[in-house]
């Protein structure tokens, strides 16, 4: 059995090799979170974690069952489908708690910009102005209704 | 905008892919040149070039360490990284790297490494005092068997390992090319031909990086260089690099014979922002006049020392050419605007995470890293350390 002896320093090298593989696997047993694969290739348990954390967005409908005057504004304008929450922001604590929570003034000169400044980027048909040019440095709610933006007849009622 | 001319998506203006990421398909591609160079050596049992043969090893190795470490700097979270082994994503070609690396790195570059040094890691285990001993105890694994027979076996099974080993390098440094060549939303990447130019590309870093170190290092220790062998290597790099620029050009004419729609703003590019490190850096200083000066050592008589100069000046420029190719593919693809109507700038960072200061020290360490593997297994045929008890003669 000589080759076998000769052959000798291979077979612990492949021990090396197979202690390392088991090492790997035992590290990897303990790192790899239990949940992990059971929908995808993701941690299965991150979705209950996830659904368990505090809402920050309460919703359109949620908004409109208190207010349903601007509702009645916005309905027919432009802006009909742009959601309340995209503008005022995440008030979920608002719309648990009205009395206590008063949501912060919008500064329009701000807001409107960041979806109607002009840019070759956007779509042709969206409305959009060169801010600089358009409105000269006046808050845009002083002629528009950030409910229902247009100015022409059955704009702002 | 600065540095934007044209049309660029906002998302196109600050480049993502930085210097970083440059230097990491030149430095697997120099792991894939090296090894390649030294497999066929071995598989052809190519005599001229034996004395190279172990330095192309460990050179292979050296870089092949510090080869993510770009990656692991460009993404930051290093730790992340070991997800990869933990988690596999078998459909995602950049997770799957991890694999073809580790493959590359213990079953093929550190086994044949061990197997061809097994003879010298075992005397000089015997021979050695204090700590180098002990370094070399362990890395007999507690086998001092160097019987003729033993070291018969380490011969086979390591030509099997070499054999397993040259797809094996070709996989490393192809897979690098797919990853650009497979991205479709990118012209200026996406071609299949890419693969096959990022591996020709690399055995010509490789082989002209392994010349380049031989002939210094051999001017180091103050030996003579052996002529036959830089002249039989600088013939490998020739014939190579003759290939690997056919195939660049056919790309080129490809591209215009096909003139797609990007055509006209890649074009643009490599006459504008590309021209410097394309044409003048690239395809001039770094393709043609290396390709030149080695083909008048093929064809004319030229003395030692001249020839020495060419090899030396040849093998700089030739890693100063594909230096560039690699920005060229890496910085170029991500100059222009996917609409085809802008162009924007990259603006290197100095001494940031991803900065020109970092892409320097990962060039130098894998120096660094070679020099102490040189010091602990000498690749100089030479040098071999003789078995204690032997005669001299032996
Ligand atoms: C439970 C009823 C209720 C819900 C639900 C509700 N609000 Fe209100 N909201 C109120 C009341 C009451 C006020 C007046 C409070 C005040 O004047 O301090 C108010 C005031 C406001 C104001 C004006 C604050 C100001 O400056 O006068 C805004 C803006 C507002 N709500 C937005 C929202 C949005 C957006 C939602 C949906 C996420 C929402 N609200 C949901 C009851 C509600
Ligand atoms: C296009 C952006 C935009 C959208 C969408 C929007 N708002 Fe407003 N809203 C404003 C601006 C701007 C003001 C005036 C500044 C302020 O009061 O903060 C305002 C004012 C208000 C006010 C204060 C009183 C008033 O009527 O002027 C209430 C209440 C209000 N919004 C509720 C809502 C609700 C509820 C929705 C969803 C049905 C909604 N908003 C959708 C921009 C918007
Ligand atoms: C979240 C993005 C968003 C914000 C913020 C926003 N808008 Fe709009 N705006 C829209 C969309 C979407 C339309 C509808 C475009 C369409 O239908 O083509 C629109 C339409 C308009 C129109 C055209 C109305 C018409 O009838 O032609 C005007 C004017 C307008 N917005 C003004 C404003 C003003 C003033 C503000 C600030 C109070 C503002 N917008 C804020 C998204 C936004
Ligand atoms: C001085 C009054 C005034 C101010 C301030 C003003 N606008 Fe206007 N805006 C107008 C008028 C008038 C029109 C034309 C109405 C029409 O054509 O229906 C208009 C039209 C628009 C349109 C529709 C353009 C189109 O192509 O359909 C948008 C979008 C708009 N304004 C956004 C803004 C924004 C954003 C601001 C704030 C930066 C702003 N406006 C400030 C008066 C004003």
């Amino acid at each position: 059995m000589n080759a076998f002896k000769d052959a000798g320093h291979l077979f612990r090298l492949a021990g090396v090799f197979l202690a390392g593989i088991l090492l790997f696997l035992v590290i990897r047993e303990f790192l790899v979170p239990k949940s992990f694969g059971e929908y995808g290739h993701y941690r299965g348990a991150a979705l209950a974690e996830i659904a368990a954390r505090p809402l920050h967005y309460a919703g359109h409908d949620t908004c409109e069952t208190c207010h349903a005057d601007v509702l009645e504004k916005k309905k027919d304008g432009k802006h009909a489908h742009v959601n309340c929450e995209t503008c005022h922001g995440a008030l979920a604590n608002h719309a648990d708690d009205p009395a206590s929570v008063t949501p912060q003034k919008l500064d329009t000169a701000v807001l409107c910009v960041r979806c109607h400044e002009a840019n070759a980027a956007k779509p042709r048909g969206f409305p959009q102005v060169v801010s600089a040019d358009h409105s000269n440095g006046l808050a845009c709610d002083t002629c528009h209704q950030p409910h229902s933006p247009a100015i022409t007849a059955g704009g702002a009622k | 905008m600065q540095g934007v001319e044209g049309f660029m998506y906002p998302n196109e203006v600050e480049l993502q892919w930085s210097v970083l990421i440059v230097l990491y398909p030149f430095l697997t591609g120099l792991v894939a040149g090296a090894f390649i160079l030294a497999s066929l050596e071995r598989v052809f049992n190519v005599e001229a070039v034996k004395p190279t043969y172990r330095l192309a090893l460990l050179t292979a190795l050296a870089f092949l360490l510090v080869a993510p470490l770009p990656l692991q700097l460009h993404l930051g979270h290093p730790e992340r990284s070991f997800e990869m082994y933990l988690t596999p994503h078998s459909t995602s070609a950049m997770a799957m790297f991890g694999f073809v690396y580790l493959w590359y790195l213990m079953a093929v570059l550190v086994l044949e490494i061990w197997l061809d040094y097994r003879r010298d890691i075992v005397v000089l285990s015997q021979t050695t005092t204090g700590l180098t001993r002990l370094i070399y105890r362990a890395l007999t694994l507690g086998s001092s068997n160097i019987s003729e027979h033993a070291l018969h076996i380490d011969d086979r099974v390591g030509w099997v390992i070499t054999l397993i080993g040259i797809p094996s390098a070709f996989l490393l440094h192809g897979y690098v090319g797919f990853i650009f060549g497979s991205i479709k939303a990118n012209p200026w990447w996406s071609t299949p031909l890419m693969p096959v130019v990022f591996i020709f590309s690399a055995m010509v870093s490789g082989i002209a990086a392994v010349m380049l170190l031989y002939m210094l290092l051999t001017w180091l220790r103050k030996q003579t260089i052996d002529m036959r062998c830089v002249d039989t290597i600088a013939q490998y790099l020739f014939y190579t690099f003759l290939i690997d620029f056919t195939l660049e050009m056919l790309d080129l004419i490809h591209r215009i014979y096909e003139s797609d729609e990007s055509f006209r703003s890649l074009d643009f590019m490599v006459h504008t922002k590309l021209y410097v490190s394309h044409i003048l850096v690239q395809i001039i200083l770094g393709t043609i006049t290396p390709i030149l000066l080695l083909a008048s050592t093929q064809v004319l008589k030229i003395s030692d020392m001249a020839r020495k100069r060419i090899y030396a000046t040849a093998g700089c420029l030739t890693m100063i050419g594909i230096f560039a190719m690699r920005w060229n593919v890496v910085i170029g693809g991500q100059l222009f605007s996917k609409s085809f109507l802008g162009y924007t700038t990259y603006k290197m960072g100095l001494v940031t995470r991803e900065g020109l200061l970092t892409a320097i020290v990962l060039t130098l360490l894998p120096l660094v890293i070679l020099w102490g593997l040189v010091k602990l297994l000498p690749p100089w045929p030479e040098k071999s350390p003789a078995v204690p008890g032997a005669s001299a003669a032996h």
